[in-house]
């Protein structure tokens, strides 16, 4: 297990440097000059200010020099400063994180309950109309724009029914809409897959064999069935957590709601480097993390991998 | 595939019944055809093209002509889907947004098909220090999530639509790399390969005249399907205000309009995200067939 471990960090290390050097190349990848670039959208600057933020950026070193000062600093937690509100990007993504991971952990736990849920039903009860059903919401979900979703649920619950506040803020009942709009097209996926997973075990002879010994159906389904299905679950998961995560950009502004994703945006729209490249690197770290755990996991699940 | 066809002298071929070889699209479409989902599913995909394409025809507006007198009113006879907040007519506009759509989901997934299996078939084909290149480069690019790979092209070209067009391109790159790869491992080892190699044909020949149809038919499934999650993306981005850009009749673009005005005017939402999930249900429908079609574990 140690030697597997080892393994899959001494993985990880290329794919973050790789991430880092990309990252850094936005800057310069972008067509003409950045810093000019950058301007456009506030109508433009005088030389000074551009020769000014040209030094701030360092951008008048050579290319190494310029990474290896910027990884640096990032392995310091310095991420530069925002170039609008000249707050510091690390702090803003400290900020904003919280939010956007309350929100992602929500999505995903639903989607992972409801997904297992109709995936077992429709298993349990396959080729009947309960299957079918199941398999037309699978279908919706995953053809679904999660934006049309969120803004059907504010109109339908929020405004029509008004069950919920439609107002931005981060509570509890005001996660319910969000979480709801993010992690459907997820519990599709999860719930075809246990599906066709939980199909394919119910054939295998131990399950045959559990029924045989006078094992009650339920009992057979939860018990043998459910859990060996569940291996391709866990990386599905995974998966689906890093689409989660990127997805949380658009449902935070449909809900107008703090995080990650809107400060993301913002930034775009700004063509505030520093603030973007913060958040883009953020995120792709923690995704590259989460992956790494579900690695794990799933050796730690599945025996036969540590010792592939 | 005549390259995949017994030759009469070989002593299997004499063996075999007296039947005439089928192409392998031939029984593909033979199954298709008792698919009523995939069928469904290309029937609406053919009634989106043909309306995308006569829609100067059949729109019954302009759809950038403005009439402030008829802003946000409701559908009607004279306007089947409403109007939005400057009066244009929804309907036309959807039909309009139709031609945009379709051309993002192509343009998208033939940007990613084409660099995604050329670098998947050289990887598999070549090996060594290429292939560990070129895998760890598409490792870099898995290790940015769904859409923020294609945000993170935004950033450095720009919004716009024909930027996102090109993000959301690269994005799906990946996936065929991983795909093209994996089966031209298995197809390299085959003796037709060999026999290609052994008569002297170059590398390109072998890689475009005898791996690359059988690497096609996965490809083609996921490019399908492609096109349906380039559309969601593309729509996306369009209502986060970094694609096509006002007056465009983008169906993402005019959610964001929308909803500023989700409590008095309804179908500003409804309307272009139904053309949106449709769009998108009808290509996974008719993937999943292709899929099912195309894949011998389930063809009866």
């Amino acid at each position: 297990m140690t030697r597997y471990i080892l393994n899959r960090l001494a993985l990880t290390l290329p794919v973050i440097l790789g991430v880092s050097i990309l990252v850094f190349s936005m800057l310069h990848l972008v067509p003409g000059d950045p810093v000019t670039a950058m301007f456009i959208e506030s109508g433009g600057a005088s030389k000074e200010q551009i020769e000014q933020v040209r030094h701030l950026l360092g951008l008048d070193q050579p290319l190494p020099v310029q990474y290896w000062n910027w990884l640096v600093k990032v392995t310091q937690g310095n991420l530069g400063e925002s170039i609008i509100t000249k707050q510091s990007v690390a702090e803003l993504i400290v900020q904003n994180f919280p939010s956007t991971i309350q929100l992602t952990v929500a999505g995903l736990g639903l989607a992972v309950l409801l997904g297992i849920l109709l995936g077992i039903i429709a298993a349990i009860k396959h080729n009947s109309w309960i299957d079918n059903v199941t398999m037309v919401i699978g279908t919706l979900g995953v053809s679904m724009p999660s934006f049309w979703l969120g803004l059907l649920l504010i109109y339908t619950f929020g405004i029509q029914l008004r069950w919920v506040p439609i107002t931005a803020g981060s509570d509890l009942r005001r996660l319910a809409l969000p979480a709801i709009a993010l992690g459907f097209s997820a519990a599709a996926i999860i719930a075809r897959l246990v599906r066709s997973s939980l199909l394919e075990v119910l054939q295998e002879d131990y399950i045959r064999t559990a029924k045989a010994k006078g094992v009650r159906y339920p009992i057979v389904v939860v018990r043998h069935a459910l859990r060996n299905s569940l291996i391709p679950v866990v990386t599905v998961v995974g998966l689906q957590f890093g689409g989660l995560l990127s997805g949380a950009v658009i449902i935070e502004s449909v809900f107008a709601r703090q995080g990650i994703g809107r400060l993301l945006v913002g930034a775009l729209q700004a063509r505030d480097f520093p603030l973007a490249q913060g958040c883009v690197l953020f995120v792709a770290l923690v995704y590259v993390f989460v992956n790494l755990v579900v690695d794990l996991l799933y050796a730690f699940i599945d025996p036969r991998i540590r010792y592939e | 595939m005549a390259s995949s066809t017994l030759n009469p002298a070989h002593p299997l071929a004499r063996e075999a019944p007296a039947r005439r070889p089928q192409s392998q699209w031939v029984m593909v479409f033979r199954q298709l055809r008792r698919n009523r989902g995939a069928l469904v599913g290309l029937a609406i995909i053919i009634f989106m093209v043909i309306v995308a394409f006569a829609a100067p025809l059949i729109a019954p507006y302009d759809p950038l002509e403005q009439v402030v007198a008829d802003a946000l009113k409701p559908p009607s006879p004279e306007h089947l889907f409403g109007t939005d907040d400057v009066g244009r007519d929804m309907l036309s506009r959807i039909i309009y947004g139709g031609q945009i759509t379709l051309r993002v989901g192509l343009i998208s997934v033939t940007i990613a098909g084409t660099i995604g299996t050329l670098l998947g078939i050289i990887a598999g084909f070549y090996g060594g220090w290429l292939d560990t290149l070129i895998m760890r480069l598409i490792d870099i690019l898995l290790a940015f999530p769904g859409l923020l790979l294609a945000l993170t092209i935004i950033a450095i070209l720009g919004p716009g639509l024909f930027n996102v067009m090109i993000a959301v391109g690269i994005g799906g790159i990946p996936s065929y790399t991983r795909v093209a790869r994996g089966t031209t491992l298995t197809v390299r080892e085959r003796d037709y390969v060999m026999s290609g190699r052994v008569t002297g044909c170059s590398d390109l020949r072998i890689m475009f005249r005898y791996i690359l149809p059988n690497v096609l038919p996965p490809l083609i499934v996921l490019a399908t399907v492609g096109v349906a999650g380039a559309i969601l993306t593309a729509a996306g981005l369009s209502f986060l205000g970094l694609g096509a850009q006002p007056p465009t009749p983008e169906w993402g673009s005019m959610l964001t309009n929308g909803r500023t005005y989700l409590r008095q005017a309804w179908w500003f939402t409804m309307f272009p995200g139904l053309a949106v999930m449709v769009t998108v249900l009808a290509i996974n429908m008719f993937g999943d067939g292709l899929r099912d079609a195309l894949d011998p574990k389930l063809r009866r």
